[in-house]
């Protein structure tokens, strides 16, 4: 067991001095022991071999303080901070702690349920101990044992059969000043039955000057029923000091839809988990990322779609940008299992180097094991296309529009995949702005 | 699966037959003795000795790896026998002294060592077990300056070549397998190509394990000297034996300035019943090492071995230097292969290409397992990779393991990768065009592994489309 681990063992045994017995501590404590036996990985694990985590395992996170004094932060505040309309069934966290006054979404129709981790263990703690830790059960994974252990709050979702959600879902988790040297272990878990939508966009971003990094470690755990669909957006734009890992665990049943988009452009090491079991016939998946990465920034995604069951379909498109002398990484695993016969998997990823020192690693993996099925990838590195490069030009635009316009539009390839209106136009103003130094009209 | 098809499938494999000569074989284990022991009965330098020495100590040291998608039974290492060689053959003999029984069974694969019948033009090294029978073509091939003989042989007549390229592109400390060959290999080709020499003939190396429980681990080193070229073909069979037998092969290929290094492969070591029963257990480090404008390029066709571990690669050291790998690999019944490469862009403009074609039947397993790596001053440096898997039935599996790794931005990498499965409706319409089942998965077979075969020379090209034909059979009905 190594300092920090030891360190985290003590710390667990003070936040969860008064646990009791029952499930849940029983959970926790399965976890703690997980956590300490895994230890962080090192690159000598294959599924971190190109992402070393040595700065967040050498620090020992605190927890979160709660908050003391008067609210920081007015609900404006909090909009100005995300992408993504006001209007919206809004929860913020900050610093991981709920913030009732900063949190509108009591418009949900009134079978939906949509509570805090804490009120929802008071309410309903038989509905969370049947799905909790069910599907993200931290096996092998360190930073989901670690954030089982140690998580706070985070939200609940349970979408009854049938129910559509109109507006989408806004989770918004904000870091602010006293989040310095913090440990953040954001939880959610959505349970939506069959024929049921919702759409949820979880935001990460930070408030205010930072006086050293701190830790976002967030697990998301999505039951998706028969013919239902669940869009799922994340927007990481932590400050470029702190450390964000991030884990989406996925299971689908028959007929049903998972959207999945990922963004980042923020944190020094970033780590995005997308995991999807496509568990019934003819479900359908579809993995969409975006990463802009400037620096010394570290941004790694990994995404893995099992194919357990007939007739799934399974789409994915990555892309990133890579400035400065950052690094990239991307792992994305397709499985087909035996009997997924008809499995239809596709799978891009494209990265695009702005700058030599730039670096980027990319591993497209594909396991098949069933003998009618259909499934490509494709990766591609490079440059800007001296031909577009030359054909703008020749158009009478200047060198360097001619390379902000091509790399705004290899951006914004994947920012179309966006189903929500406030959410794509926002950060297509976003990516305008980082490549043009003007304004999207 | 129809029956017509299905007797096809316990077709005897051609080459399983063994050869009945009277073998020095040592006893099984593997100790420092055995090191000096064959290299004692290698009649080898000093300096050889030492260097297997510092090999095995290294290997000792070192664990099997086991992060390949290979099952297998655990290999006792100190199970197998390490040396063993016809009696018949001295050291260093000349063709017309080889046992009439050893020719017999060359004959038998196919592969005449009597001089007068080599018209095509291919120059053969025919190495049985541990030993080198020997080599054909050498007069003709010195008129050029091209040296080309067995790796003892040059080990007496070449030091200074052997001493400077040995290890050069695979030290022995490289992986387990490499360091257990540095220690106990026994025989293998060794090729010299002097500057400027195209060489004008085919070199190949027939490789026939005949003993049993045996390993094969030979060693070949082939130097292309500044301008020249040459293209080498390696073929290998063993016969049919209900145990496993080891071959750990080491192959090192330089390729000085402008030179040009062709090596290809057709492998089909007995490959083990249909229940897995046998078969050989092929771990392989071939590399090569490319230096200014130089092109090495890699071609196997692997069809044989119950496990098949092998990554040909290419060092792309010089400016403007080219690597190629093309391969086709095919498993059936039991069998598996985790097969690849790794193309390291050093030099600036250097170019790689990798087209790999995997064919999976039966309950084979197949994995591409490749590596791309471009350094921080491989400025304007290119690859494509292309990796496509054809499933045959539905009890197969085909994976791909890719690595891309890119450190600038001057250099452009693309990946395609594919899975695909041989169809009832394709085969149907062959049928109803005139062809039997077996021509209809032949030729969508073949058309499959087209751009593979295109790069083989024509003889060679011939018998592996044959060889794939007589491996699936029987896969689809």
């Amino acid at each position: 067991m190594s300092s920090s681990t030891e360190a985290y063992e003590q710390a667990f045994g003070a936040l969860r001095a008064s646990g009791g017995t029952g499930w849940l501590p029983a959970l926790r404590r399965e976890a703690m022991d997980r956590f300490s036996a895994l230890g962080f990985p090192t690159t000598r694990n294959e599924d971190w071999h190109f992402t070393s985590v040595t700065p967040i395992a050498e620090k020992v996170f605190k927890i979160a303080p709660t908050r003391t004094g008067p609210a920081t932060l007015s609900p404006a505040d909090i909009t100005a901070l995300v992408i993504g309309d006001p209007d919206w069934h809004r929860l913020v966290f900050v610093n991981g702690r709920f913030e009732a006054s900063l949190s509108a979404f009591a418009g949900l129709p009134a079978e939906v349920r949509v509570t805090t981790l804490a009120e929802a263990l008071k309410e309903s703690p038989e509905f969370v101990a049947e799905h909790l830790g069910k599907l993200a059960s931290g096996e092998g994974q360190t930073f989901t044992a670690f954030n089982t252990a140690f998580a706070q709050d985070g939200v609940v979702i349970h979408v009854p059969g049938g129910e559509v959600v109109e507006a989408p879902v806004h989770i918004v988790h904000i870091a602010d000043s006293h989040a310095a040297g913090v440990g953040i272990h954001p939880r959610l878990l959505v349970v939506v039955e069959p024929l049921a939508q919702i759409t949820i966009v979880e935001s990460y971003a930070c408030a205010g000057p930072m006086s050293g990094g701190y830790l976002t470690n967030a697990v998301a755990e999505i039951e998706i029923g028969n013919g239902a669909r669940v869009d799922h957006y994340k927007i990481q734009r932590e400050s470029t000091d702190a450390f964000h890992v991030g884990t989406t665990q996925v299971r689908q049943g028959r007929d049903s839809m998972y959207h999945s988009f990922s963004y980042a452009a923020g944190a020094a090491i970033s780590r995005t988990n997308v995991y999807t079991q496509l568990a019934g016939e003819n479900a359908e998946a579809r993995l969409n990322g975006l990463y802009l990465i400037d620096g010394a920034q570290h941004a790694d995604h990994q995404t893995f779609v099992e194919h357990l069951a007939p007739a799934c379909a399974s789409r994915e498109l990555y892309k990133g940008i890579l400035d400065g002398g950052s690094h990239g990484v991307f792992n994305g695993k397709v499985y087909v299992d035996p009997i997924a016969q008809k499995t239809d998997g596709k799978q891009t990823n494209h990265a695009l180097l702005l700058s030599d020192h730039a670096r980027i690693d990319t591993k497209p993996q594909l396991e098949i094991f069933a003998d009618d099925v259909k499934c490509t990838h494709g990766a591609t590195v490079g440059r800007l296309d001296e031909g577009a490069l030359f054909y703008m030009k020749s158009r009478g635009l200047g060198a360097e529009n001619a390379r902000a316009l091509l790399t705004y539009a290899f951006a914004a390839e994947v920012l179309e995949t966006i189903e929500v209106d406030a959410l794509r136009e926002g950060l297509e103003a976003l990516a305008f702005a980082r490549f043009t130094q003007s304004e999207l009209r | 699966m129809s029956s017509s098809i299905e007797s096809l499938v316990n077709k005897e494999y051609q080459y399983g037959f063994v050869t009945d000569v009277e073998s020095d074989t040592i006893a099984p284990g593997l100790t420092e003795d055995t090191v000096r022991l064959i290299s004692s009965k290698k009649d080898e330098p000093e300096w050889l000795l030492e260097w297997r020495l510092k090999a095995f100590r290294r290997w000792q040291a070192m664990t099997e790896p086991h992060w390949s998608n290979l099952k297998y039974e655990p290999i006792d290492y100190q199970a197998q026998r390490y040396y063993s060689a016809p009696k018949s053959i001295t050291p260093l003999q000349s063709l017309d002294q080889v046992d009439p029984e050893l020719l017999r069974a060359y004959d038998k694969l196919g592969i005449s060592l009597s001089e007068q019948k080599h018209l095509a033009g291919v120059a053969v090294d025919a190495i049985f077990d541990s030993v080198s029978v020997g080599t054909t073509m050498k007069a003709e091939l010195s008129k050029y300056g091209v040296v080309f003989c067995s790796f003892t042989e040059a080990v007496h007549n070449h030091p200074e070549l052997i001493k400077k390229y040995l290890g050069s592109v695979v030290p022995y400390s490289d992986n387990f397998f490499a360091a257990l060959n540095s220690a106990v290999f026994s025989d293998g080709s060794f090729c010299y190509v002097p500057k400027g020499v195209r060489c004008p003939i085919e070199l190949s190396t027939y490789f026939r394990i005949n003993a049993a429980n045996t390993g094969q681990f030979e060693r070949t080193l082939i130097v292309a000297d500044e301008g020249a070229y040459v293209s080498y073909l390696e073929g290998c069979t063993a016969p049919k034996r209900d145990t496993h037998q080891l071959h750990a092969a080491v192959v090192e290929l330089v390729a000085l300035d402008n030179a040009t290094v062709k090596y290809s492969t057709v492998q089909n070591w007995y490959a083990g019943d249909k229940d897995g029963v046998g078969g050989i257990y092929n771990f392989v480090t071939k590399r090569g090492k490319a230096h200014t404008n130089s092109k090495i390029s890699w071609t196997q066709v692997e069809t044989g071995s119950a496990i098949t571990w092998k990554y040909p690669s290419v060092i792309l050291q010089g400016d403007n230097s080219t690597g190629e790998f093309y391969s086709v690999a095919v498993v059936n019944n039991m069998q598996q292969a985790d097969t690849g490469t790794k193309m390291i862009h050093i030099g600036k403009n250097t170019k790689s290409t990798i087209i790999s074609k995997g064919i999976s039947a039966g309950k084979g397993q197949n994995s591409y397992r490749g590596r791309v790596k471009m350094l921080p001053k491989a400025s304007g440096s290119r690859n494509y990779t292309q990796c496509d898997s054809m499933l045959i039935g539905n009890q197969c599996g085909a994976h791909t393991f890719p690595y891309i790794e890119v450190a600038n931005n001057s250099s452009t990498t693309e990946h395609e990768a594919s899975t695909s499965k041989i169809g009832e409706d394709q085969i149907f319409y062959c049928k109803q065009r005139g062809l039997s089942a077996e021509h209809a998965i032949s030729l969508i077979v073949s058309g499959f592994c087209r751009e593979v075969f295109k790069e083989l020379p024509m003889e060679f090209a011939l018998e592996a489309q044959q060889l794939l034909g007589i491996t699936l059979e029987g896969s689809v009905g």
